[in-house]
């Protein structure tokens, strides 16, 4: 792929050559898209659509293992109330919880990522890195999300960043990775084009933007950004790369307003969970609240909504 | 793509009498004739609406004429509390104005919610600041009204253009009689409401509705000082020739073919959106609009694919949709325009393109437009077609830029886009456009003043310089 696109050598320079974003203008387009009106039927067909592009997580040091056997279940059955309510699309879990996911989702068609390589700073040795996602893998893992080094990219050493991304992905061997690029940690939109292609580059299947362990997570014209870098990436490679915001969406409203930025910007070819994803926790009973509100015409309170 | 269900914006808010009179000193009075406005979305009659004829003018003018004395004695902090007074109005009745405004012109709901209402209350806001101010706003320790200034308006933006007028114009101390275009007189009507429920002194301020005609007798009528017209540049001679050797001042704004100029070192994906949003807001019934797109030939494949690929996802319908980006063209004599003007652009050879997209059946209608291949000698690169059709010319250099930049008889606008602020810099300088915008399209703002250079007319609006024209 990269062999074939341009020289190792020259990757600096690619990255640099991208064009530029404005900043003013790429906020202005989000916050555009962001006034559409998805009502009725729409939002019906788009509350179903988010239910099942969402990676349900839990990435707290007081997680344990019946907190991750709840949220399994919870990810399989969202409504038990409701048998038409789909599933989610995957969860995502720290790898010391996999086995414990894996053995109540098996056979579910859920989808059970891991993140990895010493997240949420990707501050550690390689070799550490590369073990915690051959064993997240090992215990049943079919995506890892793992983190770049904002540092190394941050200081320019692309290639660093690019050969990890590399590793990684051996170390990931069948498992779907996904590269969390930590955007609010990049400081620019430019940075996120930068770092979106050379994830890409270096073999991602997903683009994600962000730990949910900063300050700053998913926000619209970054979410922006990187479907424009990945419609781009396929036109000239031919290769679909997916892409999850995580962190910070919270409602229906919000959810609904990133899949109106995929509808006008990528397109069809992107509605699909296999190629979007909401890294949430909190945002599915706010979708199922939502739910219910459209097939009963009632709101009903958050006693009938499972907890995660 | 999923498809977005319609949601309309309810017009119930909007309730429209069967006919209207004209708003003369303070009261709505009968004419002799009058005339329809229709949705044009629709085709559907809105309202029967007073033609006014010679002695409706005497009449308009001499109520402006009794009142300014009494407005302008007043002291500027009185006027301003009036204008604050509106503005509120203008706020609370924001959501009524736009969608009235859609039904009368054809703009979507989106832009006469979030552009024109705001920066209509803006703009009052904004004037009504300064008229204590008068004495610090470098025309003189004492500057004076002019006395009855004479408004004439045009369609595209019926209550902000008539913002623009009224708003200096009052807090400068003037009354006025505005006349609103035939074909989008109702927000004018509205806002005669607006100046009822604000206590507005009766004969300060008085809209008059009528043809071409009724503005003629307006503009030429002996006793008022001062003409401000906004609409086509042929309209604008006349009334320039009208009013020489009279002593009335005038200020004009008028035609444009703007040039959008993006080089290589753009930001393409803004720099599209930048393209789109000069072209195709409001239709491009703009006189500011970016009509004239000249692409660096670097860069050329990249920018079309992108605008293309953008074209192709802009919904064109119901103005009243929340959803819709482009509504109707405001009128059958306009689309009729509009038309002719891309046949001729065709015959010429350019090559023409749209993205595939439905239009209603009734009302006027006219898909997103482009043409490349477009020169400088072609009648689409020189005229000002006034509606959602883009020439596409090429360029080499800057200096290319530049010189087919300025190689029209308009200079009211440009665009200028490049991640380079010392090239922005370079050639904001050498363009002879009224505004320049860079790495924007159609911004807008009270506090800027907008105007033209050559036939794109003369004067300023807008800022201080707007105060400008309305005081001696």
């Amino acid at each position: 792929m990269t062999a074939t696109l341009l020289p190792a050598t020259d990757l600096r320079s690619f990255l640099r050559g991208l064009p530029g974003v404005d900043k003013v203008g790429v906020e202005a387009r989000a916050a555009a898209l962001g006034t559409r009106s998805v009502k009725t039927t729409a939002k019906a067909a788009a509350i179903d659509l988010a239910i099942r592009m969402v990676d349900l997580t839990t990435l707290e040091g007081a997680d344990t293992a019946g907190k991750v056997r709840a949220l399994s279940a919870k990810a399989m059955r969202p409504d038990p109330a409701d048998p038409t309510c789909p599933s989610v699309a995957a969860i995502c879990v720290y790898p010391a919880m996999v086995p414990v996911a894996a053995e109540v989702l098996s056979g579910s068609g859920v989808h059970l990522a891991s993140v990895a390589t010493a997240f949420p700073s990707g501050q550690a040795p390689l070799d550490v890195k590369l073990a915690d996602t051959r064993d997240a893998v090992a215990a049943g893992a079919d995506e890892i999300d793992m983190v770049i080094s904002r540092g190394s990219f941050l200081s320019g050493r692309y290639d660093e960043v690019f050969d990890e991304i590399v590793a990684v992905q051996q170390a990931a061997g069948p498992a779907h990775l996904k590269v969390i690029l930590e955007t609010g940690e990049l400081g620019t939109y430019d940075n996120v084009r930068r770092a979106s292609w050379l994830a890409m580059l270096a073999g991602a299947d997903f683009i994600k933007t962000s730990t949910g362990k900063v300050p700053v997570a998913a926000t619209l014209p970054v979410t922006l950004v990187m479907l424009e870098a990945v419609r781009d990436f396929r036109a000239r490679t031919g290769r679909q790369v997916g892409v999850k915001p995580a962190g910070g969406i919270r409602t229906t409203k919000d959810a609904i307003k990133y899949l109106v930025l995929i509808n006008e910007t990528v397109g069809d070819d992107w509605l699909h969970p296999d190629w979007f994803r909401f890294g949430a926790s909190s945002l599915l009973n706010d979708l199922l609240m939502q739910r219910t509100k459209l097939t009963t015409g009632h709101y009903a309170g958050p006693d009938y909504f499972t907890l995660d | 793509m999923f498809a977005y269900a319609p949601a309309p914006e309810s017009r119930s808010i909007v309730d429209l009498a069967p006919s209207y009179g004209l708003f003369i000193d303070g009261r709505f009075t009968d004419a002799h004739d009058s005339f329809k406005t229709v949705n044009p979305a629709s085709e559907e009659v809105l309202a029967e609406v007073a033609a006014a004829g010679p002695e409706d003018v005497d009449r308009a003018v001499a109520a402006a004429r009794r009142a300014f004395e009494p407005w302008s004695a007043l002291p500027g902090a009185e006027r301003a509390k009036y204008l604050f007074r509106i503005a509120r109005i203008i706020q609370e009745r924001a959501r009524e104005l736009a969608v009235l405004e859609s039904l009368d012109n054809g703009k979507p709901i989106k832009e006469s919610r979030d552009v024109d209402l705001p920066l209509v209350a803006a703009h009052f806001f904004y004037y009504a600041g300064w008229a204590d101010k008068l004495a610090y706003a470098g025309f003189g320790a004492d500057p004076r009204p002019l006395g009855v200034a004479a408004q004439v308006i045009p369609w595209n933006f019926p209550l902000l253009m008539l913002a623009w007028k009224i708003a200096p114009a009052l807090a400068a101390g003037n009354t006025v009689v505005l006349k609103p275009a035939e074909t989008t007189p109702l927000s004018a009507l509205f806002f005669a409401d607006i100046c009822r429920q604000a206590d507005l002194p009766p004969g300060v301020v008085n809209i008059i509705t009528g043809a071409g005609d009724t503005g003629r007798l307006l503009v030429e009528h002996p006793d008022v000082n001062k003409v401000a017209f906004t609409g086509s540049t042929e309209v604008g001679r006349a009334i320039a020739r009208s009013v020489a050797g009279t002593g009335k001042r005038v200020t004009l704004e008028l035609g444009g073919k703007a040039a959008n100029i993006v080089f290589d070192d753009a930001a393409i994906d803004q720099a599209v959106e930048g393209i789109v949003n000069g072209i195709f807001f409001n239709q491009g019934h703009v006189c500011c609009a970016g009509s004239r797109l000249l692409v660096q030939e670097s860069a050329y494949d990249q920018v079309l694919d992108s605008l293309k690929r953008r074209m192709a996802t802009l919904r064109v319908g119901d103005p009243l949709d929340k959803n819709t980006d482009i509504g109707a063209i405001n009128s059958a004599a306009q689309l009729a325009r509009i038309r002719e003007l891309s046949e001729i652009g065709a015959a010429e050879g350019a090559e023409r393109w749209s993205p595939p997209c439905e239009l209603p059946a009734q009302g006027f209608w006219f898909a997103p437009t482009i043409f490349t291949g477009v020169t400088q000698a072609h009648r689409i690169a020189r005229e000002e077609i006034f509606g959602p059709v883009l020439s596409v010319l090429t360029f080499r250099t800057p200096d290319e830029a530049v010189e087919k930049a300025n190689n029209t008889p308009y200079g009211l606008s440009a665009g200028i886009w490049s991640e380079k602020g010392s090239l922005i810099l370079a050639v904001a300088d050498k363009l002879r456009a009224g505004v320049v915008w860079a790495n924007t399209f159609n911004k807008f703002d009270p506090t800027s003043p907008f105007g033209g250079y050559k036939e794109s007319g003369y004067g300023r609006e807008g800022g201080r310089h707007g105060l400008e024209a309305y005081l001696a």
